[in-house]
């Protein structure tokens, strides 16, 4: 095809650009659901466990059923129990949230990988995908434009949960309880139930991020599939300043540097190949270096939150 | 105590002090019961934890779990053959267990064990091919040296980080991880691939003459004995030694530990670059005693992360590592067992130690509950 060849170095920024929108996916979704818990003043670790769970279950369901929705709606319940362990473990005394998430993010991936033995062979049915590319006739370009529904079911919910936080009675509870206890316990809201709520909302989405893996990319379930999303998200919500809206940028640039790698590869760069790879990872830890500060608190974080105390 | 007493029980008003009975002589006066309490505790969030996992093997495995306990015991401290397997896992795990376990005295989440224990294998490997003509002696202490440096520059990068510049540790350390890996597999690629190594890429074989030898006549290498030198020396540093004394105020309380003067940046980073040490050296000993070269391999077991098991159930403290290290390896010897007999899947393993993790946290809520455990202190009015 002469079409194709034409495109020469454009390859690499459409690449990465399909690439971005494809590797941010789940961090949208991790990140937003680590968003909502963080601002109920409880951080929750276990998102790499839910992930993977949310992966394996939501890949397991879809192959049995037939039907990649029901996939992922598994996904996200199963995901929303973990949120639930997690917020009834926190809520004895004594017991520290990141330690009970770490602990989560062990147990998650090895019931994963357990229960998750039969379902390496065997293929389901994936998610629909929408063209947007359909007007091109450049291969590149109708790839690239192969945009998933979750990343836009993602896309959108961002502003819809920043809409949430800042604008309903529901948000306006969660911030308190995130903000101080003290006022939340005046105002008669049960501590406990509204973290529950929130961290197992947010463990809905991160097992809707997870079954994007093994359903959409890279497609299929095995037991590498997740590379530290779930904890990357932590970050990427700190980076994020605690707003959904900055969760979703965010998330692209993470994909974006996701994408780096495979993009080069695609145009024949393959030295320093893993360095690429690690491309997310540094840049995750600059920003953090950036953006962290010994002496300033930082802006928009819930003051309950053990990381800022 | 005897004067303290007494002079509270002058304070206290004549009429009540003719009708109160004096003070019963204590049962069981100098019985240290509150050194069992982590002990008792930690049993009980084991057994609970294996009724859980019989649980699961009967309800989700549909197999027998009397015979998966059996199985377990037989393959981890049934026969010589199995203690040996157990041992030979445990040496890496009370290094990487110490990794999370001393930063956890200052109250630091540091979960990058397994990146330290990476580039200590692959500074290792690097090593032992520079000094193609020494005593394997040097060698092999020219290695550890460089494991363990490389290591503690790793760790101490997350702890000056922390200090330094407020950066969260443990997602830190976690990115720490990735890029350690990231620079493994690029090395064993490129710089310090070994053409010879075809199915995977590795670093150059160290030479049979470099490999650490056997303890006593066992199977069991000599990484078990520097694991048990190291935990027993760190557990004396950080007991019995004024840094460590630092390190457990700076740890309780940041602001007291400035005002008294003590400098919490240098403590920070001086155990976190032994953490780092430490784990470093566990990469070490894998390379020289197990592996002979550094190559992906060296992260299959997962010793960096089982590390952060290792040291919460040690409850942070690096005496305890040991047993809990033992007990830990011994789970994932038995794996091997149930996945031929019992067709398990290898990750069975892996729920044990997940549901083990939890309960521990979970029964860190009976710490003070129980009576019988508490020092018995003079009550102050």
């Amino acid at each position: 095809m002469p079409d194709a060849g034409s495109v020469g170095l454009w390859a690499v920024p459409l690449a990465l650009f399909g690439g971005a929108i494809r590797v941010s996916t789940p961090f949208i979704f991790v990140s937003l659901g680590e968003c909502l818990t963080e601002k109920s003043g409880r951080i929750n670790l276990g998102l790499e466990g839910t992930l993977i769970m949310g992966a394996m279950s939501g890949y397991a369901l879809s192959y049995l059923s037939g039907s990649s929705l029901l996939g992922v709606l598994a996904a996200g319940f199963v995901g929303s129990i973990f949120g639930l362990i997690h917020a009834w473990l926190c809520s004895r005394p004594r017991v520290n949230d990141i330690a009970v998430g770490i602990g989560l993010m062990l147990f998650g991936t090895g019931l994963a990988f357990f229960l998750g033995k039969p379902y390496i062979q065997p293929t389901a049915p994936q998610l629909p995908v929408i063209n947007l590319g359909w007007w091109s006739n450049i291969p590149q370009v109708r790839e690239a434009l192969k945009i998933n529904a979750l990343f836009v079911i993602g896309a959108l919910l961002a502003p819809a949960m920043l809409w949430m936080l800042n604008r309903t009675r529901w948000g306006l509870i969660v911030r308190t309880v995130g903000e101080s206890t003290d006022a939340a316990r005046a105002m008669g809201y049960s501590i406990n139930t509204v973290r529950a709520i929130a961290t197992a909302a947010g463990g809905f989405l991160a097992g809707m991020g997870g079954s994007f893996l093994s359903l959409c990319y890279p497609g299929s379930w095995s037991e590498g599939l997740s590379s530290g999303q779930g904890l990357m998200a932590v970050a990427l919500v700190i980076f994020a300043r605690w707003n959904p809206m900055n969760c979703l940028y965010a998330a692209l640039l993470f994909g974006a540097a996701g994408a780096l790698a495979p993009a080069l590869q695609s145009v024949g760069v393959t030295s320093y190949r893993y360095m690429f790879i690690a491309a997310p990872y540094m840049m995750t830890l600059v920003i953090m270096i950036m953006t962290s500060s010994r002496t300033r608190t930082m802006v928009g974080v819930p003051a309950e939150l053990t990381v800022s105390r | 105590m005897n004067t303290q007493v007494a002079t509270e029980e002058t304070d206290v008003p004549l009429t009540t002090d003719l009708t109160t009975s004096p003070p019963k002589p204590r049962v069981w006066p100098r019985l240290p019961l509150h050194y069992l309490e982590p002990i008792a505790i930690s049993l009980s969030a084991l057994v609970a934890s294996l009724i859980l996992f019989s649980l699961f093997i009967l309800v989700v495995a549909h197999a027998n779990p009397i015979e998966s306990m059996q199985l377990m015991y037989r393959g981890s401290f049934g026969t010589a053959f199995s203690w040996q397997n157990t041992l030979i896992r445990a040496a890496p795990l009370m290094l990487t267990g110490l990794c999370t376990a001393l930063p956890l005295r200052l109250g630091m989440v540091i979960i990058g064990g397994e990146g330290a224990l990476v580039l200590g294998a692959l500074a290792a490997a690097g090593t032992a091919h520079l000094m193609p003509n020494s005593s394997s002696f040097a060698v092999l202490v020219a290695m550890m040296l460089a494991g363990s440096l490389t290591g503690a520059c790793w760790i101490a990068l997350a702890g000056s980080l922390k200090y330094y510049r407020g950066v969260n540790e443990t997602i830190c350390s976690l990115l720490l991880n990735y890029i350690a890996i990231a620079i493994l597999n690029q090395m064993v690629e490129g710089p310090m691939h070994d053409p010879e190594s075809l199915n995977t890429p590795s670093t150059w074989y160290i030479g049979d003459a470099n490999m650490l030898g056997k303890m006593f006549g066992t199977d069991v290498h000599w990484g078990l004995g520097l694991g048990l030198i190291i935990c027993i020396v760190t557990y004396l540093l950080m007991d019995h030694t004024v840094i460590g004394f630092a390190a457990r105020i700076a740890g309780g309380n940041i602001r007291a530990a400035r005002v008294a003067g003590l400098s919490v940046g240098k403590i920070t980073v001086f155990i976190c670059a032994l953490a780092g040490a430490a784990a470093g050296l566990a990469g070490t000993v894998e390379v020289a005693a197990i592996q002979g070269r550094a190559n992906a391999n060296i992260t299959a077991p997962g010793y960096g992360y089982t590390g952060i098991l290792v040291a919460f159930i040690a409850r942070a403290n690096p005496l305890a590592v040991i047993p809990v290290s033992i007990l830990i390896g011994g789970i994932g010897a038995s794996g091997g067992l149930l996945q031929r007999r019992q067709h398990l899947p290898d990750a069975t393993v892996l729920v044990l130690q997940g549901i083990l993790f939890l309960m521990i946290l979970t029964f860190e809520t009976f710490y003070g509950r129980f009576k019988i455990f508490q020092r018995k202190e003079p009550t102050h009015a």
